[in-house]
């Protein structure tokens, strides 16, 4: 038997003080009983003596001294696991919420898992088709990649996720895939989205959700990527899946780590947010990859809404010195009707270039790649110019990188919703608009492959 | 910070001390009397790796190197009674370690492919046999840094074993014996008895090695890349650092200078960032070939790797553990280049500990001593004369990453790092999305190694390099002024003479200081083939000048087919460098065609 304490002496934020506790370890899973009958939990923040520090998930409202018995579990917070977790939907404590049956774990996993060593990771080299054009062909993503996308409040980032989920694949057959979803801080209607638009698409049965909504506790928040990625790595090393995981949103994460930090008080880094806050998403980040000899691997999607759409905002800054490139979306774009709104000059996959090519993708990739975004920023800084000098301020040709650019927008980087494109239809239309240029600006293309690609104008 | 008090409860005495509070990566103790400030302990029952950071009274405040869940107070305590050390001797090249100087491929092997709590191997490997080569006889007298005998590292290195440190005598014995780097090389008699000699030697991490004096640089660290040699040049026992913000290339420079600069050993640390990028460095090292002896590069490289998601702790710790292995080297008398990426997660390791142990913060949090740490690191960089009677001399250049937030380059850690280090290279969010890479600026950055190394460059390369490299600083110095004003009033209102200052800019930007790291035969330029590359851009610029003045057409001088060549020549290979020559003839050539016939016959 557990032995229960009633020695709450402190209560401030989500955190409790309980006194004369003994054999308390640092780390370890904790139960708070309300006299009502309800149930927390919480994890020793920092143990001194006989006197713990608790910080409880659900928070600590309706809990007093008298009212609430401390148990200590004697291990830190794990998940179980089963084959049987695939195709099912949890909330935040890792429990059911989709009606089905409980999980009869196989075995049960701590979340807070142990780092990869770094001789064991095998280099990420294989490309992932989402079918989204301005990701395939401009920022391809591969296998074992942390790619985030860095949006904003009204931003259809939930659409573009969803997408990725159903369509992403790999080019070779037969080998097992599962998607990973982690929702933090949502609200009803999204989740709600995800949830029937997985259900309507078959993309549920390949999946496991984890669902924390904007209502729900936030401290939940902390553990929910954490059981989230000790699924997936179950079931890419253990189940040889190829497993992509979806984290939004990360800045309701960061937030309620803020809010930690802060009912501790302690001192703050950049705006307020914790010094370790680097340190700590690594710790979710970094749970990517591959390893050598094993069949299964995971690719990560953190997507997260840039507060103010600023980009050097401590949530994507730090994300982006973690992750391997960023996908971003632009507010211009999506108010110029165009979906996804990814703007591709910013945005960057830092392992694109091992994943494409002949043999991966077309021997053409990276020569339309290059030319494409060339074009499409001389483009871009033309129209600056335009702005501010007038149209007539330009050549003839750079009025012909001008129009590049807004086709390049309204053909390449728009596509629909429901809109598959394989990487042969993503580059041939890179190649009909390229075709609108003449021959001698295409510096970036090989002139073997411009004999091949370049016939014929544009129709 | 809301954290709970100590008070102190006369517990039962015992050998080892006892664990009375834990907070994350800090633990503390009681009862470990006699146990000194730094001293490595063993803490809990998996035995995790422990630092004494800081003693108040019979409290002892222990940064834990691993993962700490499941630790509480009772756990116990073991005394090491000796300071955080490296293992020193052959078989550091080739190897990869974590922070505390774990051997992260022989964990592997052992614990599989996730690193376990209480893992332990030695960092050298104690069953192979070395070849061991006396260089010095029975009955020499011998002083510490005296080179007792050699050892065959690897394809590129000979290992020296040096008298360690406070020993000093005759050497009574020594021999050629094949043997394991724990097993007695040689003997000395001292005053106080006899000294065995094995090639293993420990050295404690946050003390500098001795040396006999430190000398100024002289000699440049050829790394290849363009912008860094000819604009921005580093020296053997030198110091660099660049900072930048996210994407903007900081790790592809260290990876390049790792791969191409011309130094004996490399010491590369990854301090706080991606698996993958040591995962990159692992595949691509063995793989490449040093352009001097066509050895693979890992024959001359450690490499100790501290992801972001390993213990912070151990992070704090591994930039000392690399700079002392990098000295260990520069003491044999080798040139060592030290690469730390990221510096600034050091110091974000330095600031979590100082949280946890409720010091009073500085800026943003960050310690007091963050400056004097990151000073004390860089000094260990330097060109000097070893310990030894032979005088030979070792340098050691470091080479440090800066991650500064937001790109901010006024935070703390930046401006402690730019008091310190001789070069800064400027890595520019807007070059890198316009995919200028390196995206080092030429307007920002500065060397105040230059005047050296134009000296170096000017007996050693061709004597017009420092002219050459003063004329194409002050071109792009002018670009910006009038880019300023094309932006204002358009192109049209320059001069043809202004508009040849924007043009030749231009060449020198695009087709001499962009170089692509990841093009086999752009990744690596020789000194000499740089110089070329940008004499006939000059040489280009300054007739261009001449025939503006002689009223030629504009148009007709930007647009001679040999500038097509200039831009494409930077793909020459090292062996075929006679091509420059019969290019800026073609130059030449053509653009005196330009010339009015009359003036021709007068040139
Ligand atoms: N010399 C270069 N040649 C070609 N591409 C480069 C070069 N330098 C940088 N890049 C490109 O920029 C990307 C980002 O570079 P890098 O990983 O070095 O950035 P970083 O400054 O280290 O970022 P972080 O702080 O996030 O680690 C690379 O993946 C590569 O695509
Ligand atoms: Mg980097």
């Amino acid at each position: 038997m557990l032995k229960e304490y009633l020695t709450i002496k402190n209560i401030s934020g989500p955190l409790l003080l309980v006194e004369d506790v003994e054999g308390v370890t640092y780390g370890e899973l904790t139960e708070i009983k309300l006299d009502n009958g309800k149930l927390r939990r919480g994890r020793v923040l920092e143990i001194a003596d006989s006197r713990a520090l608790v910080q409880v998930f659900e928070g600590t409202r309706g809990i007093s001294p008298e009212n609430a018995k401390v148990k200590f579990l004697g291990k830190g917070q794990e998940i179980g696991v089963s084959p049987d977790i695939i195709g099912r939907i949890f909330d935040g404590a890792g429990l059911p919420i989709d009606g089905g049956p409980e999980i009869i774990p196989t075995k049960r996993v701590n979340i807070n898992g142990s780092p990869m060593n770094p001789y064991a990771r095998d280099y990420p080299n294989e490309f992932i088709q989402t079918g989204i054009a301005a990701i395939d062909g401009m920022n391809t993503l591969v296998r074992g990649q942390k790619l985030p996308i860095f949006s904003g409040s009204g931003l259809p980032h939930a659409q573009l996720a969803a997408q990725i989920a159903r369509q992403a694949k790999v080019l070779k057959t037969g080998e097992k895939f599962a998607v990973v979803f982690a929702a933090m801080g949502i609200t009803f209607e999204e989740a709600n989205f995800f949830i029937s638009d997985f259900g309507r698409t078959g993309a549920l049965e390949r999946s496991v959700l984890f669902i924390n909504l904007a209502d729900n506790p936030t401290i939940e928040r902390i553990a929910i990527p954490r059981i989230a990625l000790t699924v997936a790595e179950y079931l890419a090393y253990e189940q040889d899946m190829h497993v992509l995981v979806i984290l939004i949103d990360m800045t309701n994460y960061c937030e309620a780590l803020k809010e930690i930090s802060a009912a501790r008080k302690e001192v703050p880094g950049r705006r307020g947010y914790p010094g370790y806050l680097y340190t700590d998403l690594a710790t979710l980040y970094e749970r990517t990859g591959r390893i050598k000899g094993k069949q299964g691997s995971i690719t990560q999607i953190p997507i997260l809404s840039m507060p103010e759409d600023d980009k050097t905002h401590p949530i994507p800054d730090l994300t982006g010195y973690i992750t391997e490139g960023q996908i971003i979306l632009s507010r211009a774009l999506h108010s110029q009707g165009i979906y996804p709104p990814i703007d591709v000059l910013p945005s960057l996959s830092r392992l694109k270039d091992k994943g494409i090519g002949e043999g991966k993708t077309r021997i053409d990739h990276a020569d339309v790649m290059n030319q494409l975004y060339a074009a499409y920023a001389r483009g871009e800084e033309a129209k600056e110019i335009a702005v501010v000098l007038g149209e007539s301020a330009l050549s003839p040709t750079d009025l012909l990188f001008m129009s590049f650019a807004d086709l390049f927008e309204r053909k390449f980087v728009q596509q629909g919703e429901n809109e598959n494109r394989t990487i042969e239809q993503t580059l041939d239309i890179g190649w009909k608009l390229l075709k609108m240029l003449p021959k001698t600006e295409l510096k970036r293309i090989r002139p073997e492959l411009l004999d091949v690609y370049y016939k014929g104008k544009m129709t | 910070m809301v954290t709970i008090e100590l008070v102190l409860s006369e517990a039962n005495v015992m050998d080892n001390g006892v664990v009375i509070k834990v907070s994350g990566p800090l633990v503390v103790a009681k009862n470990l009397s006699g146990t000194r400030i730094y001293d490595l302990v063993r803490v809990g029952q998996f035995k995790l790796f422990g630092e004494v950071i800081e003693i108040h009274g019979n409290e002892y405040f222990i940064q834990v190197y691993e993962e700490t869940e499941g630790l509480g107070p009772g756990d116990p305590v073991y005394p090491t009674n000796q300071p955080l050390n490296v293992e020193l001797g052959p078989g550091l090249i080739g190897s990869i370690y974590d922070g505390v100087q774990r051997p992260l491929d022989v964990l592997r092997n052992k614990l599989g492919d996730f690193i376990t709590r209480g893992a332990e191997s030695p960092p050298l490997n104690r069953t192979k046999k070395w070849r061991f080569h006396p260089t010095r006889k029975i009955g020499e007298e011998v002083i510490p840094g005296d080179i007792l005998g050699t050892v065959k590292e690897s394809s590129l290195i000979e290992h020296r074993m040096m008298v360690p440190a406070g020993i000093k005598g005759r050497v009574s014995r020594i021999k050629e014996v094949d043997t394991t780097v724990e097993e007695t090389v040689a003997t000395i008699e001292t005053h106080s008895g006899v000294k065995e000699i094995s090639m293993i030697q420990k050295w404690p991490v946050r003390e500098p090695r001795e040396v006999v004096r430190k000398l100024p640089p002289v000699m440049p660290l050829v790394t290849g890349q363009r912008v860094i040699d000819m604009l921005f040049p580093i020296t053997k026992g030198g110091t660099a650092c660049v900072p930048g913000p996210f994407g903007s290339g900081k790790t592809v420079v260290q990876h390049q200078l790792a791969k191409w600069s011309d130094a004996d050993v490399i010491v590369y640390v990854g301090c706080g960032e991606r698996g993958n990028e040591m995962a990159d460095v692992l595949i691509e090292l063995p793989q490449l070939k040093d352009p001097k002896s066509g050895e693979s590069l890992m024959e001359r490289t450690v490499l100790i790797a501290n992801t972001s998601n390993m213990p912070v702790a151990a992070r704090e710790a591994s930039v000392y553990t690399g700079i002392t292995i990098a000295e260990y080297y520069r003491d044999m008398g080798y040139s060592v280049a030290l690469l730390a990426d990221s510096t600034s997660r050091w110091g974000e390791a330095m600031r979590e500990i100082s949280g946890r142990l409720e010091e009073m913060p500085g800026e943003e949090g960050y310690p007091n001593y963050l400056a004097s740490r990151l000073a004390g690191f860089y000094e260990r960089a330097g060109n000097v004369i070893c310990l030894g009677s032979d005088g030979r001399k070792g340098c050691l250049s470091v080479i440090g990453a800066v991650s500064p937030p937001g790109g901010d380059l006024s935070e703390p850690i930046t401006q402690a790092t730019l008091r310190v280090v001789k070069v800064f290279w400027s890595l520019d969010d807007r070059l890198a999305s316009q995919r200028h890479f390196p995206a080092i600026h030429w307007l920002t950055s500065y060397s105040l190694y230059r005047d050296v190394v134009d000296d170096y460059c000017v007996s050693n390369i061709d004597s017009s390099w420092k002219e050459n490299r003063r004329r194409a600083m002050e071109i792009l110095q002018r670009e910006s002024e009038l880019e300023e004003i094309v932006r204002l009033v358009g192109i049209d209102a320059l001069s043809y003479g202004d508009r040849l200052y924007m043009e030749v800019a231009k060449m020198i930007r695009e087709d001499f200081l962009h170089q692509n790291a990841f093009d086999r035969r752009d990744t690596y330029t020789s000194l000499k083939k740089q110089y070329l590359i940008l004499d006939n851009i000059i040489k280009f610029y300054n007739k261009a000048k001449e025939l503006l003045k002689s009223n030629v057409e504009f148009s007709k001088i930007i647009t001679i087919p040999s500038k097509e060549e200039i831009a494409r020549s930077t793909l020459i290979p090292e062996d075929q460098l006679h091509k420059f020559t019969e290019i800026g003839s073609k130059i030449a050539a053509e653009l005196n065609t330009l010339l009015p016939k009359d003036m021709v016959r007068s040139a």
